[in-house]
């Protein structure tokens, strides 16, 4: 009888396996670095030189099902392979999960088979593992060790890989040691397994765990066993986790037509790849094009001193991006002493003491610096550490360097490891900004990762796209998205080259139409100046230049515009004499790690502690100013504080006789409340409120949580439901509303369908709500009567007379009405104050529900910590006029956006920030709105995007770069009145 | 909430957009984006035939998907992102004169985002385009100045046209897997497609029992083999069901697996709008003469219906659903009152569809959509709780995400349902 044979083919490696009589021959694990095709042939070769003759063969893996298609070799899907050897071997098991390369599958065996694979947004896979690694610059080996010391685990986003990664950057920012980093991922990735697989299915019994990440790393391993709770006979490692698919494959081919192995072999020698894959046309047509589009560019480069010989003053600029630091230093006529551009591999503190170390040596005493400016993510950590003069807002600095190179320029793009981001400059001021959201993070660290895992280095791998013959079409989303279009495009036998300049052409795509958001290219402006890191890439250039079909400027230190803008600042800024540390300083320079929660109050930030060597210290991770162990700024101006303390006063607290009601506070829930409470309380029950929001409330019902791509808030509100089952509730009451309150300023007032109807969804996937415990009657709050009559009907158990009933309605709309005119007294008490005081004022639009400190990450609180007042939207919008909009306003929370953003605009000394919760399809349309509203009247348009993210450093950078923008318009309106 | 009582200014933010007006009737080309090809011809057809000169656009190459993706907002979802990409594409092709072209779409006026789409596609246009009018097709009273016109006749024969386009899709997807002669099915559409369009040129549309008995007849016709093939449902958000720009192609994917694709009919739809008007007076006492109309159509609608089951009884194949049936099904899973988007509509006939033999389910949805975390995704658990053999497969479609993704989960499917299939055996 012939063997069997079971060829996987995954996103980064080829396994095959030989089985004959239920006993494994041969088993072979390699990694095939995109030479799909190849390597499956020389993997077979051996086969061939080891045992010859027939084979039964089944391919299977998310990239052999091309192969298989085209070959004709049977095809099994890969869960299904997996099911079949795991009921082979390890009949009594009871789930398991597989991680592979890009794909992440569970399998329950009991109580109804299911099999479940990632959908098409979910990063927490093995090539996110590897894109950590590269990000923490060691090996995945090396990040296993370090997760095996950990201390302590940091939350992170897990939905999704490129949102982990605006997570950990400013953790290695903030000097976090690597082990609890390390360690803080692979939670991450189990986080992602339970909450975007399980969907409400909880993993117990005895559990599988399979693929390569699972068997090479036992920080993953322990990570998951101590998330699933589950005892060491119930958590299996198989040895053969790795080619467990090959082995079900090969399982799965008895009764596939035997072939003879060297047909085999030719019939996946003639699989050629098809035309599938679309491509475009090369970035250069040959070498002398290429080499006039050098020369056009050397042009601009800066002149240079040398640093041996010259003497004079100097001024020093730094910019502490997210994974490189930059530093420059130049003479007062702006030629180069000294630059240097590295990845910071998770230590810019050590870096900069180094090099200015060496500026000093090389410098001999002859070279006085008379200032020093720090920009970029780490601006505060390196200020602190080598005492530089001045910090300055790394969108400003980089303005100033853009006009250095360009008085007239109006446009500047620049794209970083991390981070992406644009201005557009009118009459020589910022006049709006745009930062790419962290779900579109398709910048400079994707290209290397992707370098890597082709086993190059990024240098090279980007040259190879510069004379690609048909670069592939990738798309311009997301990283998950592109790691599968390569995939795809590795499947259909694209060459390294065509992907290296697809990647190039994807990312300046990514840039003009996801983050500028340019209809044509005309919009961006006549005198562009590019810059970056990524700029330096002369594909990502040439992509640039073909796609807006204009010629721009790429400054020679393209890479140190930030550094070199501080520098500038630093000039024009400068005292004639420098606090930055000497020489003798830097000898005994060192500095202490430690991390640890603060607890100033209830957020329980976790916090970094440096201390330095002269004993003065820097804090960073905290979300306000009394983790950094200064006072706090004053919540009076902050009318998301006043909101957060008056809302749960619209409870009373009468112990009832009835029974206790539970309200889950989140969603419609932050609007409602006092309606509900009024109601409730009027009517003889006693309001039982959910536990405030946190990540811990959030893990507490992440089981639940039935649609992975569903924004923060409403993946909250499991947590809530749970933690009000546990209050032991006699029920939880949460309607179901299409409609919302007609505030008579829209041409409907819906909710929005997840506020709508999320009550349907938490009862389906709650295995312990029913219809007792978790009442949702379908009310239309703006027919009383109606309601009255639901809601006696919902409530029958309590035998409700429709009187009491709706004299309690009238009660809670009592409440409703006080506590929407306290807060908008309490808004215009705020503008009298903040106007008093001479403070800028900050409308932070959002829906009800982003009051929530664990869905706004306490922004209010960076608002006020940088002296400024905050209002919300639905504080003022009844003090705007009426707005007739573009879009169909027809949503009533979306209605106050465009209402609030009307009152900003007639106010000088306000502005608006939107907050969109990621996930939210409707702000797809509002922010365009609101932003053209804003826009229209010549106020800057800020949005920030919120999840599960836990850091505010970007948001930050961009608010600070807001606020210099509105200063800097301020001193051009006041030289024009002058 | 404070009532704003006092007579508030409106400040307008609203750009200026060409309207339609009734004179470009005569001179204008109607653009429409193609969702289901056979039911978009009966109605071009039609409407030609009322005086419109309307074209179903069928571009389809990348460049459309291209087009899109430059004009809309990409976190849009993507049923509009291939409809403006249909639009500007064609307007570029230069096929049109681009000064006497307008463009329409459907406006449902309900709370997803997809009411939205004309104004959406108007800011598409507004760059390049700017003198394109935007026409509305709705039933909701919206966009007053540049809706298109119905009346209660051109609305009946609509309906006719939905239900001979239905009626053909639903015999050819339960013949064409089994036919025995290569292309005889897509011969029988060919001439029923003729035979239909005759009957709105020549007279006798309105005898719609006559016309469906005819269309089954003539499918019946067709000899079939019997091989066994799995049966897979199709439901969805609205356009990813049904186009085969926006769900990659998927029925002819289904049939080249060896399956029969099951795609619940347009009429399904359309009656689960009216329906929705209905609840919304049941379930929030709203009874004005808007309910009363909707009751109205609704019978008329569901009794042409009922008449058409009965002559699927007597044919050889699986009848389309009864829309009262269908709300049952719903019933049991959530409440009627889910109404955005297709809301509850989709549980239904996922529920409908187990109930006659069809477990294996295919549940499309664009990237991000709302309603369907709730009525798609959400209700996954309850209909397995109810139909223990019921095999769901949640896709995603959107601009970025590859073929060989949705693929391979939609092959995962079929794996469990040979499965089931052998498990029985």
């Amino acid at each position: 009888m012939a063997k069997l044979m079971g060829i996987d083919v995954g996103s980064t490696t080829v396994k095959v396996t030989v089985v004959e009589d239920g006993k494994i021959l041969y088993r072979s694990y390699e990694r095939h670095f995109a030479q799909v095709r190849e390597t499956v042939i020389r993997e077979l070769g051996k086969i061939k030189e080891q045992f010859g003759g027939e084979f039964c063969a089944s391919i299977t893996g998310s990239a052999g099902l091309g192969l298989s298609q085209r070959s004709g070799i049977n095809f099994v899907q890969e869960v299904q392979a997996a099911f079949v050897a795991i009921r082979r071997f390890y009949p009594d098991a009871d789930a398991a999960i597989e991680l592979g390369g890009e794909d992440a599958k569970i399998i329950f065996i009991t109580g109804g088979t299911e099999q479940r694979m990632n959908g098409s947004c979910a990063g927490g896979t093995g090539a996110f593992i590897d894109q950590m690694a590269t990000l923490l610059n060691i090996t995945v080996q090396e990040m296993d060790e370090y997760a095996l010391r950990a201390e302590k685990i940091y939350p992170i986003a897990s939905r999704c890989g490129v949102f982990a990664k605006s997570d950990i950057q400013p953790l290695i920012n903030q000097g976090a040691r690597k082990e609890d980093i390390s360690a803080s991922i692979f939670q991450a990735v189990v986080d992602q397994t339970v909450s975007g697989l399980a969907q409400g299915r909880r993993i117990k019994g005895k559990v599988l765990f399979l693929g390569g990440p699972l068997y090479f790393l036992k920080g993953l391993r322990q990570a998951f066993v101590r998330t699933l709770k589950l005892s060491e006979e119930n958590a299996v490692f198989p040895d053969d986790a790795p080619t467990f698919m090959s082995i079900g494959a090969a399982l799965h081919s008895a009764g596939v037509k035997p072939m003879a192995i060297e047909d085999i072999i030719s019939a996946i020698e003639r699989a050629e790849g098809t035309d599938e894959v679309v491509t475009g046309e090369p970035l250069f047509k040959d070498k002398a094009e290429y080499a006039a589009f050098v020369k056009r560019h050397r042009a601009t480069d800066l002149k240079f001193a040398d640093i041996a010989t010259y003497t004079g003053d100097a001024y020093l600029g730094i910019d502490s991006g997210s994974t490189t630091t930059k530093l420059i230093l130049i003479t007062p006529d702006c030629r180069i002493l000294y630059s240097h551009y590295q990845s910071n591999n998770g230590q810019p503190v050590d870096i900069i003491v180094e090099k200015l170390s060496e500026i000093y040596r090389l410098s001999e005493g002859r070279i006085s610096i008379k200032g020093s400016a720090v920009t970029g993510y780490g601006e505060d950590l390196i200020k602190a550490a080598i005492k530089a003069d001045f910090g300055i807002v790394e969108t400003v600095a980089h303005f100033k360097a853009a006009l250095h190179f360009n008085p007239d320029v109006d446009f500047i793009i620049d794209i970083g490891g991390q981070d992406i981001k644009c201005f557009k400059i009118k009459n020589r001021a910022i006049d709006s900004i745009m930062l790419n959201e962290a779900c579109s993070s398709g910048c400079g660290s994707f290209i290397q990762t992707f370098a890597r895992a082709m086993g190059m280095e990024i240098d090279k791998f980007s040259q190879l796209g510069l004379f690609a013959k048909r670069p592939v079409e990738l798309g311009s989303r997301c990283t998950v998205f592109m790691n599968s279009a390569v995939k795809q495009a590795q499947k259909e036998g694209s060459s390294v080259e065509d992907i290296s300049a697809g990647l190039s052409i994807s990312i300046v795509k990514n840039a003009i139409y996801k983050v500028i958001r340019a209809a044509s290219a005309d919009e961006l402006g006549d005198n562009i100046v590019v810059q970056g890191g990524t700029f330096l890439n002369d594909a990502v250039l040439r992509a640039f230049e073909r796609e807006t079909g204009k010629n721009v400027i790429r400054p020679g230190i393209a890479g140190l515009m930030g550094a070199f803008g501080a520098a500038l600042y630093a000039k024009e800024m400068s005292t004639g004499s420098s606090t930055t540390v000497g020489e003798s300083g830097l000898e005994n320079f060192s500095y202490k790690s430690v991390s640890t929660v603060c607890r100033g109050c209830t957020s329980k930030c976790n916090v970094n502690i440096l201390t330095f060597a002269d004993g003065s210290r820097y804090i960073s991770g905290n979300k306000c100013e009394r983790g950094a162990g200064k006072k706090p700024a004053s919540e009076d101006l902050d009318i998301y504080a006043y909101k957060q303390a008056r809302l749960p006063q619209c409870i009373v607290g009468t112990k009832g006789t009835k029974g206790r009601v539970g309200l889950p506070l989140q969603l419609g829930m932050y609007e409602q409340l006092p309606i509900w409470a009024g109601f409730f309380e009027s009517l003889g029950f006693e309001v039982v409120l959910s536990e405030k929001s946190s990540r811990e409330l959030y893990f507490l019902g992440q089981h639940t949580v039935a649609s992975d791509t569903a924004c923060y808030p409403a993946k909250l509100m499991h947590g809530h439901i749970e933690s009000l089952l546990d209050k032991g509730v006699d029920f939880i009451f949460l309607p179901c509303e299409s409609y919302n309150l007609d505030e008579r300023d829209s041409v409907n007032h819906y909710n929005c369908p997840v506020v709508a109807y999320y009550s349907e969804l938490l009862k389906a996937n709650n295995e312990r709500l029913d219809d007792g415990n978790f009442i949702m009657p379908y009310i239309d709050l703006n027919e009383r009567e109606n309601t009255v009559k639901k809601l006696c009907a919902a409530l029958s158990k309590y035998k409700i007379k429709k009187k009491d009933a709706a004299r309690a309605l009238e009660e809670g709309f009592a409440r409703f009405n006080r506590y929407h005119a306290d807060i908008r007294a309490k808004g215009a008490e705020i503008i009298s104050k903040a106007r008093a005081e001479g403070r800028q004022i900050i409308i932070l639009a959002g829906r009800p529900y982003h009051v929530d400190g664990e869905i706004n990450h306490g922004i209010n609180k960076l608002l006020t910590s940088l002296n400024l007042a905050v209002l919300s939207e639905d504080a003022v919008f009844d003090e705007a006029d009426l707005v007739n909009v573009n879009v169909l306003n027809q949503w009533t929370y979306h209605a106050r956006l465009y209402r609030a953003a009307d009152y900003a605009s007639k106010q000088r000394d306000v502005n608006l920030v939107q907050l969109v919760s990621f996930g939210c399809g409707l702000d797809a349309i509002t922010t365009d709105e609101v932003r053209s509203i804003l826009e229209k009247n010549g106020k800057l348009y800020t949005q920030i995007k919120i999840d599960e993210i836990n850091n505010l450093g970007v948001v930050k950078i961009r608010l600070r770069s807001m606020l210099a923008a509105i200063e800097e318009s301020r001193k051009i309106e006041s030289v024009a009145k002058i | 909430m404070k009532k704003t009582t006092e007579q508030k200014y409106t400040h307008n933010y609203r750009d200026d957009y060409p309207r339609w007006q009734s004179w470009m009737k005569d001179s204008y080309k109607i653009l429409i984006p193609d969702m289901l090809p056979w039911h978009f011809a009966i109605i071009e057809r039609l409407l030609k035939l009322e005086g419109y000169d309307i074209e179903v656009l069928k571009n389809d190459s990348r460049a459309v998907i291209d087009e899109g993706l430059k004009h809309v907002h990409n976190d849009t979802c993507y049923p509009c992102l291939c409809t403006v990409g249909q639009y500007i594409d064609a307007l570029k092709s230069g096929k049109y004169d681009v000064n006497r072209t307008a463009v329409m779409m459907s406006q449902s006026g309900g709370g997803c985002r997809a009411s939205n789409y004309i104004p959406l596609i108007r800011k598409a246009l507004k760059a390049e385009f700017p003198q394109v009018p935007v026409l509305s097709l709705n039933f909701s009273g919206l966009e007053k100045d540049s809706s298109f016109p119905i009346g209660a006749k051109l609305l009946l024969k609509l309906a006719f046209a939905v239900f001979y386009g239905d009626a053909i899709m639903w015999c050819y997807n339960q013949v064409k897997p089994y036919e025995a002669g290569r292309g005889t099915a897509d011969k029988v559409r060919g001439e029923l497609m003729d035979y239909v369009m005759t009957k709105y040129e020549k007279g006798g549309y309105a005898r719609y029992k006559k016309v469906i008995r005819h269309i089954v007849d003539c499918f019946a016709a067709v000899p079939r083999t019997d091989a066994k093939k799995i049966k897979v449902g199709i439901v969805g958000e609205i356009y990813v069901k049904y186009s085969a720009l926006g769900n990659n192609h998927l029925e002819e994917f289904l049939l080249s697996e060896d399956c029969e694709p099951v795609v619940p009919v347009l009429m399904d739809y359309v009656l689960y709008c009216v329906v929705n008007n209905i609840n919304d007076g049941d379930l929030y006492g709203k009874k004005g003469i808007f309910y009363s109309v909707n009751k109205l159509l609704y019978k008329i609608l569901h009794r042409m219906q009922k008449n058409i089951i009965k002559i699927f009884k007597k044919s050889p194949f699986e009848p389309i659903h009864d829309f009262e049936h269908l709300r049952a099904c719903a019933d049991k899973v959530l409440n009627q009152g889910v109404k955005m988007g297709e809301g509850w509509l989709i549980p239904a006939e996922m529920a409908a569809l187990a109930e006659t033999g069809t477990e294996n389910i295919v549940c499309a949805q664009p990237f991000g959509c709302l309603p369907n975390h709730i009525a798609g995704k959400g209700a996954i658990r309850t209909l397995k709780n109810l139909y223990k053999n019921e095999n769901i497969v949640a896709v995603d479609y959107d601009p970025s995400a590859t073929r060989v993704n949705q693929e391979n989960r939609i092959k995962l499917m079929l794996a469990t349902a040979r499965e089931h299939i052998s498990a029985e055996a």
